[in-house]
């Protein structure tokens, strides 16, 4: 489905990927993991479409295409979803308004009708249910005035509506209490299935007990260094990203 | 046809007005003091402090003449799109009451909305003798030039009256239409709007103002008079042709205890000033100033306020909000007079714009001039851009770049939008900053 190939990217003339090879399987879930600076983060925008990162080297297929051909919301419309590490407010704009543009937008590329306005209520009071979210929500504006969790909580709601076929967690796990972590990470495992792949970004091993990895990779100063089973992510808590700055090391070498 | 001066222009306009306008003695002198004071005064220029970032050479080195009465069919389609359908209303196609156009046949007994030309021609009575006392105050003839040329030319406008005690649950429309002759000479309009709201009496009342596809002005003055405890819901649409010109002045006076509201939405026009002055005079007053203006092109919209607290225990809110495309130009200007007596004053002015591209500028500015020592006043402007970070996360859910602009400009404006009570002017503004609204500046705000 996903097929990252020698990319590199810059942002204000500053290398941050230097060189990523990655493939990711449909069904499958993949996790990226690594130290603050690495680019993880990096990573998970310029596979959204993030305009400021510059691609300088390598290409990304996905589903055959050349995604960086891609705008934003083509990509969106071609099921990549990014769940933010930093949800943005959007004082004025309501979620239910965000959510039916975006639902719609997403069935008119399929060729599918437009919901109707019940029609769309009936599928978001649905997911709701399922994720504990207050209906009071849709009439909210896009993440004002939301708690950390809310806003997290808020992003997976939305995917579970938009059902993408490339889910990229970007630090969803940061900032969440437990309960929290619980209720985000049953609504994500709630969507793996043989036809979606998800790629999780996360700084700590904590979130991967939760959404079990098929794939763990270690990202170390803009370079894929270690691949392994979700064991890997258990070992990295335990020996701490020093050890795999040494790894780096050896790569590099 | 020999090319006029504009002055002669204007001379010859105030002949024809003296000549068939007809009109009781007082109004007659206070035509022929008005135009006085225009020609000593002239058109502004920008060395003038209120004039400084608005200049109006465009008008003054035109010569417009006197629109006359429309062909039916041109009028037609130029008052079409202003047309609100909300029951009563008035309808003035260049400057002239319209009568079969409008219907105020619905309103409650004692509720008079009548043609100014009507009133002044008729014979004496109660509602000629209120009206003449009104206007011949000459409120604002000394300084503003272009409310003395309003005035001089005075001769048909809108009159509304509503008794004490009643309630206008209708909004009432006057609409305002230029539409100007085949050739496209420039002419001019000088509506008066005279609104007087009696004790504890309610109404709601929209002017429009619209016009065809050649250069023309209006320059129109509106009175508002509310009486104590009156509910006065006060909707301005500017939404003249990118060829016409607006100038528009607007004196309030609120009795004790009076809630005033105005809602000032400029769509259109090429240079457009809007001049808000609210006397609050009477303790207890609730005014209110909106307003929302959009402006792309090279046209420039100018809003100038002010609001003087005369009285205590009054509050104003103000708050205004720009959106500017292209090369376009605003001006904000918001001035509040706090009188020594007017302790317990609550007022707060606020002007936020948003620029859409780098061309686009505005100038704002607060002066406060506060007398009183117990008073509460803030005043606060912001000038910004559409937020990258917003724009991305809403494209990132698959709303394209044009989409995601127009929710984003739309929810800018929705606070003001959601404080307009009339639904087809919210519906309108709603389409037009959801659907309509261009990016790049090439496209026309005014066709809503």
């Amino acid at each position: 489905m996903l097929e990252v190939t020698n990319l590199h990217a810059s942002v204000a003339g500053r290398g941050i990927l230097r060189g990523i090879d990655l493939s990711v399987k449909a069904g499958e879930v993949h996790a990226i993991m690594g130290p603050n600076g690495s680019g993880k983060s990096t990573l998970a925008a310029v596979l959204a479409g993030r305009e400021e990162y510059e691609v300088t080297a390598g290409s990304v297929a996905y589903n055959g295409r050349d995604l960086l051909e891609m705008e934003p919301e083509e990509r969106a419309r071609e099921g990549i979803f990014l769940a933010f590490q930093y949800p943005v407010e959007i004082p004025g704009v309501n979620n239910a308004y965000l959510l039916k543009a975006a639902l719609n937008e997403v069935r008119k590329h399929r060729g599918e009708p437009e919901l109707d306005a019940m029609d769309f209520m009936a599928l978001v009071k649905q997911r709701m249910q399922v994720l504990h979210i207050d209906q009071d929500l849709l009439k909210r504006p896009v993440n004002e005035g939301f708690s950390g969790g809310e806003k997290k909580r808020n992003e997976i709601f939305q995917m579970a509506v938009l059902e993408p076929k490339l889910a990229i967690m970007d630090e969803t796990d940061s900032g969440l209490d437990i309960d929290a972590l619980r209720t985000v990470s049953a609504g994500v495992n709630a969507m793996r299935s043989p036809e979606r792949a998800i790629l999780v970004v996360t700084h700590y091993q904590r979130l991967l007990n939760y959404i079990v990895p098929d794939v763990v990779h270690v990202l170390s100063d803009g370079r894929i260094v270690k691949s392994g089973g979700k064991d890997l992510a258990l070992e990295l808590e335990e020996k701490g990203y020093g050890w795999i700055e040494g790894v780096a090391a050896q790569v590099g070498a | 046809m020999t090319t006029l001066a504009p002055a002669e222009a204007y001379a010859d306009a105030f002949e024809a007005v003296r000549r068939t306008a007809a009109a009781p003695d007082g109004v007659v002198d206070l035509r022929r003091r008005a135009f006085e004071r225009f020609t000593a005064l002239g058109v502004p220029t920008t060395r003038l402090e209120a004039w400084r970032f608005t200049n109006v050479a465009p008008i003054a080195n035109t010569a417009f003449t006197l629109a006359t009465p429309a062909e039916r069919e041109a009028a037609k389609a130029d008052t079409a799109p202003h047309a609100l359908g909300i029951g009563a209303g008035l309808l003035f196609v260049n400057g002239r009451h319209v009568a079969p156009a409008s219907d105020v046949s619905a309103l409650p007994d004692g509720v008079e909305v009548l043609s100014l030309a009507d009133v002044l021609a008729s014979d004496a009575n109660e509602t000629r003798a209120a009206v003449e006392a009104r206007v011949a105050s000459g409120a604002g003839i000394e300084n503003e030039a272009f409310t003395a040329l309003n005035t001089a030319l005075l001769h048909d406008g809108a009159v509304v009256r509503v008794p004490a005690d009643t309630v206008v649950e209708q909004p009432i429309q006057l609409l305002f239409i230029t539409s100007p002759p085949p050739g496209g000479e420039p002419v001019m309009t000088h509506p008066r709007v005279l609104l007087v709201v009696g004790e504890n009496a309610q109404v709601r009342v929209v002017e429009s103002y619209g016009g065809g596809d050649s250069p023309y002005l209006t320059n129109t003055v509106s009175e508002v008079i509310a009486g104590p405890s009156a509910v006065v819901d006060h909707y301005k649409l500017v939404r003249e042709s990118p060829t016409g010109y607006h100038i528009g002045a607007m004196h309030v006076r609120l009795g004790r205890a009076a809630n005033f509201s105005s809602h000032a939405v400029t769509l259109g026009g090429a240079i457009v000033r809007n001049d808000a002055q609210a006397l609050l005079d009477g303790e207890g007053v609730e005014c209110t100033l909106n307003g929302l203006y959009l402006a792309n092109g090279s046209r420039l919209v100018d809003n100038h306020t002010t609001i003087h607290h005369a009285q205590p225990h009054c509050s104003s809110h103000e708050l205004y909000k720009g959106i500017l495309d292209g090369e376009a130009r605003a001006v904000f200007n918001g001035k509040i007079i706090v009188a020594i007596d007017a302790q317990k004053t609550d007022a707060k002015q606020t002007n936020k714009a948003l620029l859409l591209s780098e061309d686009a500028q505005i100038n704002t500015k607060p002066e406060l001039e506060i007398f009183a020592d117990d008073v509460k006043c803030t005043h606060g402007a912001t000038v910004g851009q559409l937020d990258e970070d917003a724009l991305f996360y809403l494209r990132a859910r698959g709303l394209g770049l044009e989409q995601a602009r127009s929710a984003l400009i739309h929810a800018f404006a929705s606070d003001l939008l959601n404080h307009i009570a009339v639904e087809p002017i919210r519906e309108q503004l709603d389409d037009l900053l959801l659907a309509d609204l261009p990016g790049s500046g090439g496209g026309s705000f005014h066709v809503c």
